[in-house]
């Protein structure tokens, strides 16, 4: 299933002034989730199925499906993430320092068919007309 | 890929190329006359143009007769349809609201 050949990484990486615990909650409570991110029915069970919802745009209708596979408090935190041509998997890894939590968010994933025919095409393509003007401004 | 990613990017730098490429994407096939009369440019500036456009592969050309028919070929753009900058965006994004929420919230 998986074409590990087009799978890639983005990682994101942060430290925060935060208990693990806090931030933990922040990542797992569905109204603070809410706050920060999407309105979602997420739920902190692995096995549970979810949506993010983002506004509607032209080609998308916002919606995220997602489902919660890995859940050990206040550590790491890991739900698929399926949307607009993407099939990934986004990892919360949480690790306590001196003053505070490395925060860490990996997303992997690789486009999927639907995507590179349909969807993802078609918002790639507006995306694209939107930063054409500034993306190639640096290049010269 | 990333070679590919800027010839496509370099080919779409230049804004006649850009209009022959959206023009041939919205109204489909077109001859090197037709696309020269809407270019507003000589028809050898127009066919040099089609050569980047073609070495990118965004454009795809048939000869007919004397007429050379050139048509986009818009799955070229697949690798600026990139979802890691889109992503890398968005999560950077949101990971400031999350240190504003954070501040927000009780220890």
């Amino acid at each position: 299933m998986t074409d590990t050949a087009t799978a890639r990484t983005l990682v994101i990486e942060r430290e925060m002034p935060h208990a693990p615990e806090k931030i933990w909650r922040a990542l797992t409570e569905g109204p603070w989730i809410e706050e920060w991110l999407m309105t979602n029915d997420f739920q902190p069970v692995v096995g549970h199925r979810f949506s993010f919802r983002a506004m509607p745009v032209k080609n998308w209708n916002g919606v995220i499906e997602c489902e919660v596979l890995v859940v050990e408090p206040p550590e790491r935190l890991v739900y698929s993430w399926s949307a607009l041509g993407l099939e990934s998997a986004v990892t919360w890894t949480l690790t306590p320092t001196d003053s505070g939590t490395h925060v860490r968010m990996e997303q992997t994933g690789f486009p999927s068919e639907e995507g590179a025919n349909y969807k993802g095409a078609k918002y790639g393509w507006q995306k694209f007309i939107g930063n054409m003007e500034r993306v190639v401004g640096g290049l010269d | 890929m990333q070679a590919v990613t800027d010839n496509v990017f370099r080919a779409l730098a230049d804004p006649t190329r850009r209009a022959i490429f959206e023009h041939l994407s919205r109204d489909g096939e077109q001859t090197v006359h037709a696309l020269t009369y809407r270019a507003g440019v000589s028809q050898p500036a127009v066919s040099k143009h089609l050569g980047v456009l073609k070495r990118a592969r965004l454009v795809r050309c048939r000869h007919a007769g004397r007429e050379t028919h050139y048509s986009a070929q818009p799955q070229a753009l697949a690798p600026l349809v990139d979802w890691m900058s889109v992503y890398g965006a968005f999560w950077r994004d949101r990971f400031d609201q999350l240190e504003n929420l954070l501040k927000r919230m009780d220890p």
